[in-house]
This record gives C-alpha cells, structure tokens and sequence, in this order.
C-alpha cells in the first residue's frame, strides 16, 4: 500500500511551520505504511556549504568522526545530529575528499542525502514514533515530501525505506511497483550510475537523476520516465527548487492533491490534507493518469 | 436534527447508531459533522432516513446504501455508493475512482467530475454526472445508466454487457466491444425520466446526447472462433 505527503509551500511565513505540518500530514497515513517512514526536508543552507546527511548504527562515536574527517578537510566542518542521524556541513571544495574518506574509512556509516538544501530522515517503525525521533515537528523549510511504507516486495528495513534520493537535492517517494527496474537498473550502471539497493523505487528516482543530468528538467524527466518505466506508481519528486507529482497511465494508486496561494499539498488521501491550515478554502482536486504537474520555486 | 462530530466520535459508532434504526423510526434527518476525509462513514444504511454530510469523505461512502438518501456536501474518495442497492446518493463536490461500482440500484448523482473507472461493473444503478469522468468508466458494466455532461475518458465501456452509457461532451476513445448506437424513442424517454428524477430536467437537450452500448460481440459465443478453444 504505502502512503505518500508532499507540501510546498508558497507562502514563504509559513515556512518555519512546514515540519509541523508535515508531521501531521505523515502520521495521518500511518493506517497505509506502519512498517518504516522518511522525510526529506528542503530547509535552509548552510552557506555555500554542501550537506551530507550520514546514518550511524552507534552515535556514540560521533565525536571521535568529527576529529577524523576535520583532518582531512581544508575548512572547518558543522555537525547536527538527530538520532541516528547526523548532517555534516563542508565546503564544496573538500566534498569529493570527504565522500571518497568516508567510503574507504567509515563504511559502516550510510550516506542518506547529499544537497546545498535537502536533508533526509527515515527509519523503521511507526510513522508517530519516526517522526518525533527526528523531531519532524521542529524543522522549517520550504518544501518537504514524506513515506510511509507497507512492505510488500522486500524486508522491513532502513534500505527499503522512502525517499530516495540519488543525486545532490533531489529525492523521490513512490507507491507502486515497477516491473522493469533490473533493466532500467543495468542500463542506468552503464551510464556509471550507481545503486546502493536492489529496491525498484530507488530505480525511478536513478532514472530522474540521471535525465536531468542530461539537461532535462524535472518536468520533461518525469515525462520521458512515461515511456520508459513500467508498472504502477505514483511518483512525488523534490529538487532544491522544484515540486513535481506523476501517475502512472492506469492510475491505481491513490493521489489527492490541493492547491491554494499559501501552498500545494499532496496526500495519497484527503485525510492527509485535512489537517492543512486552511484547507477548506484551497483547491482540492485529484492529479490525472499519466500527466506530470510541477511547480518550481521563484 | 441528531447530529454525529466525527472530531470527537468514532465512525464505528456512528454507523452502529444508523445500523440500529428501524424502518418505522421517526429520526429521519441526519447530520454528520467533521468528517475530515474519514472512510466507510455511513456504509451499510437500511432504513430510509435522510443523511447530510458536511464536508469531504473517504472511501467507500455511503457503499451498499438501501433506501437512504445521503447527501455529501464535498468531495468522495474511491468508491463512493459502492454497491448500492436502493436509495439516493449525492456528491456536491468531485467523485474519486470506482465511483458507483457494482451498484445494483438507486440513484448517485455527481455535480462535479469523478476520476477513473466510474460506474466499473455496474449492476443496474443509474449514475449521473454533472461533470466529466476518467478512464476506463463503466468497465464490464452490466446493468442500469451511466449519463454524463461533460467528457468521458480513454477506454469508455470496455467489455460493456447491457449497460448503457449516454455523453453529451467528447469521448476520448471507446473500450472493447463499446459502439455508439442510435437512441430509440424508449431510450429517448429513459434518458428523459433519468434527468427528471436528478432533477435536471430541462438542464440538457436530450438531442445532445450520445449514447453507447455494447456490440455484443465479446461476451457471446461465435462458431467462427472454435477452433480458437
């Protein structure tokens, strides 16, 4: 089943509260994915400093990490934790030496996101107990996409869990299932793309990447993933300025969108948006098959 | 007017409250408040009372509805009168998927659009909207009328068997074994005593109408495909 939240907000006062809301709009589909739940947030920069956002098995060592990666950066670096989580905020320059240090050094250590903006959460459990482990509730933005996740395909795991996110300040989350992902998967490889689980979904948001690595847009990514992809999905995608939402040509899975000048909200029930301040007076309407709707950040 | 807020009850109380009237009760004017995009709010009624709800539902709404009149002032997730058997149906606002499907009788009417697969193997319900509707509508449809306003979607009447489907707007395409057929002065008169009972009489010419039905071709036996089994 799976349940997807997306909020973008327009109206940038209510930017400190996108945390909040989006809470609320995720716990709301717990009934539709109890298994694990994510986040990804677009908040603010850090400067001109890249964010990655690396998952710890054991945070006690976070200290001890901090002292190791300094050395082999050129500028100081800031660190954050939630959880299991932490961000670790570096110059541009040293971002290849980082990754590449973290890879032979600390590979027990998951690289979630990589982005000027996004920052991505997620973990096994109930949505309730995922999103006040982070503290969801505290974090401002301008745009967020939320998962919640039944497990039908593979293990109840952190692996399986949504968004995705494949290339710097782009993430997706997806209700479905594709049945052409291996070969998606092995011709994206021969591009030198790489994977980091056998997951399907993480095969789409792949294939976005690397269409708009080829100069497509988010919107013409996603209209081009209509001939290409195979299955039932509905797609929310984020990118550090732009909020997009696709279906699938039979339009299976459920999607309730709602639009209004403080923002565009996304549910795959309307029980979602209920909870959206003002909802009452927003345009409520449900996306059709296979057409791409997409907003971009001024 | 007894008055259920689904903010404070549950919508399993609220249904057993309905479930437990008897068709002689004097309570025949409902109200449910709050209903915040809940599911299965108001399935199963037998009696017939009068329900008006305020603000936009879940799934399967009002599904299997027997006498009741139920009013949604709002918009209908997936399968709303799902299964209908009796009684009247009413969405103000927009019908999500599978609105109407397998309904065996009654009336829903729809003043806004409803998405895909509306009317999907319907039994004898007759199902009018205002709007347009998606994909896939009236899929294996069996029984009763589908009329519509505004357009129909890809794939109309796929697999129809003898339902029978009336547009005034443009249809994308038609499913399998679907064809446009001439209206005859009864179908001229059903159509006619459908409008009147929406109480949309005189809201369309029944000359803009186009009607569809089945070819039967699909679902009878042709010796010519024999050697096919």
């Amino acid at each position: 089943m799976c349940g997807i939240v997306g909020l973008f907000l327009k109206n940038k006062t209510l930017e400190p509260a996108l945390g909040e809301m989006l809470s609320k709009m995720l716990v709301t589909m717990s009934a539709r994915g109890p298994d694990s739940a994510g986040m990804a947030i677009y908040g603010a920069s850090h400067g001109d400093k890249v964010k990655l956002t690396l998952r710890a098995e054991d945070v006690t060592s976070i200290d001890d990490l901090v002292a190791e990666l300094s050395a082999v950066l050129t500028a100081p670096l800031d660190v954050s934790v939630r959880a299991n989580h932490f961000v670790v905020a570096i110059v541009r320059d040293d971002e290849a030496a980082a990754l590449r240090w973290l890879k032979i050094h600390k590979s027990e250590l998951q690289l979630v996101s990589v982005g000027s903006n996004m920052e991505i959460y997620k973990d096994v459990g109930l949505p309730a107990h995922v999103v006040s482990e982070f503290g969801l509730s505290t974090m401002s933005g301008s745009h967020g996409i939320g998962h919640t996740r039944m497990a039908t395909e593979s293990a109840i795991t952190i692996d399986g869990a949504h968004p995705f996110s494949t290339g710097q300040d782009q993430c997706l989350v997806h209700n479905g299932s594709l049945s052409n992902h291996n070969s998606i998967r092995r011709n994206l490889v021969r591009e030198g793309m790489t994977f980091s689980t056998q997951n399907d979904s993480e095969v789409a948001a792949g294939y976005l990447t690397w269409r708009m690595s080829k100069g497509d847009s988010l919107k013409q990514s996603l209209t081009s993933s209509l001939d290409d992809l195979d299955g039932f999905f509905t797609f929310v995608v984020g990118t550090r300025t732009g909020f997009a939402v696709l279906r699938d040509p039979i339009a299976c899975k459920p999607a309730i969108m709602a639009e209004s000048d403080d923002y565009v909200a996304f549910g795959s029930e309307y029980r979602a948006l209920s909870v959206l301040p003002a909802i009452e007076k927003a345009r409520v309407f449900e996306p059709e098959p296979a057409t791409v709707y997409a907003w971009e950040r001024s | 007017m007894p008055t259920f807020d689904l903010a404070v009850t549950t919508v399993r109380d609220v249904n057993l409250a309905l479930h437990q009237l008897t068709p002689d009760t004097n309570q025949t004017a409902w109200q449910i408040e709050n209903p915040q995009g809940k599911h299965a709010i108001g399935v199963g009624i037998n009696v017939p009372v009068e329900l008006e709800i305020n603000g936009h539902v879940g799934y399967y709404c009002a599904g299997m509805n027997k006498h009741a009149s139920i009013r949604i002032h709002g918009n209908a997730g997936t399968g709303v009168a799902e299964n209908m058997m009796s009684g009247t149906v009413h969405v103000m606002g927009d019908a999500s998927q599978s609105a109407g499907a397998t309904g065996c009788g009654g009336l829903l009417i729809i003043d806004g659009d409803a998405s895909a697969r509306c009317g999907i193997s319907m039994k004898g319900i007759d199902i009018l909207v205002k709007g347009s509707i998606g994909s896939m509508s009236a899929f294996m449809a069996q029984a009763g009328n589908l009329v519509v306003f505004g357009d129909a979607g890809d794939a109309l009447g796929d697999s129809i068997y003898e339902a029978t489907i009336f547009v005034r707007g443009k249809v994308k395409s038609l499913g399998a074994d679907c064809i446009e057929k001439p209206m005859t002065p009864e179908d001229r008169e059903r159509l006619s005593e459908l409008l009147g009972r929406a109480g949309m009489e005189g809201a369309a010419e029944i000359d803009d109408f186009r009607m569809y039905g089945s070819a039967r071709e699909l679902y009878h036996f042709h010796v010519d495909n024999i050697a096919n089994y």
